[in-house]
């Protein structure tokens, strides 16, 4: 068997979660890339545009999604590294905690911009 | 079927000599799961001129009043450096996306035995996906 190089501790909840989330980021991040760049150039997006695609509801909910999913992955991603790298105890617990609300943080603006985005706000 | 390896320190980079396929394709997923991450606060700080657009609050842009969402973002991306920091936010992208459907492949026990073709794969292709955006990315900035 070919030797495995993971971050992760195989078949715990931090691992299958980052999975769930992979599988749904790699379709998204594709799709927002392509919609933002070939369909629409990045150089001509205007608030007038970006407000239009927010008010379709799907795309909406989408984009909000693509963030949690999209922080949580990153988020999951750094602390399992730090963790496989050799991080412990009190600065475990204290990174945990940091990262957490920035992730948190981070939630919270883009929701709010989404919204502002929606003319919900 | 588990089976462990004593696989040294890893992160010594001091051998990276001695990489295997696999080990430099964890190392690559490592580095541009941090750019990502990096990235993503940028993003959302960036969108967040929308607040201040929703709120009324205009600027100036090659000599025109614009909102102050389309001013930031059509401002950036009138900066030629920018826009080669987006192609490589695209490369990083692609080679996640394309290492990461390896690595869930790998998870699913799929093409195991070609676990190092598919990493030179995802380069290989992150490359061609990359130069091919380059018109698309680069199209009316100058120096």
């Amino acid at each position: 068997m070919a030797e495995r190089y993971s971050s992760f501790t195989t078949g715990g909840t931090a691992w299958f979660l980052q999975r769930v989330t992979a599988a749904f980021l790699i379709v998204v991040l594709a799709f927002h890339f392509f919609l933002l760049h070939f369909v629409n150039h990045a150089s001509e997006i205007t608030f007038a545009g970006t407000q239009a695609r927010m008010e379709n509801i799907g795309y909406f909910l989408t984009m909000v999604l693509f963030l949690i999913a999209g922080a949580f992955h990153g988020v999951n991603g750094v602390y399992n590294a730090l963790v496989n790298q050799g991080l412990s105890g009190t600065p475990k617990k204290v990174v945990l905690a940091v990262l957490v609300i920035a992730a948190g943080l981070l939630i919270v603006q883009g929701v709010w911009v989404a919204l502002v985005m929606r003319g919900m706000i | 079927m588990s089976q462990s390896y004593n696989r040294g320190l890893i992160e010594d980079f001091s051998r990276w000599k001695e990489f295997s396929a696999g080990m430099w394709a964890w190392i690559f997923h490592k580095f541009t799961g941090w750019m990502l991450i990096g990235y993503l606060f940028t993003h959302i700080a960036v969108l967040s001129s929308a607040i201040a657009a929703a709120d009324g609050q205009t600027m100036m842009l090659a000599g025109e009043e614009v909102n102050a969402y389309t001013g930031t973002l059509q401002g950036l991306e009138s900066l030629f450096i920018v826009r080669v920091l987006e192609v490589g936010l695209l490369a990083v992208a692609v080679f996640h996306i394309l290492n990461g459907i390896r690595l869930l492949m790998v998870d699913l026990g799929v093409g195991l035995t070609a676990q190092d073709k598919s990493f030179y794969a995802s380069l290989v292709l992150t490359g061609i996906i990359t130069v091919a955006s380059v018109p698309t990315f680069m199209a009316g900035v100058g120096l």
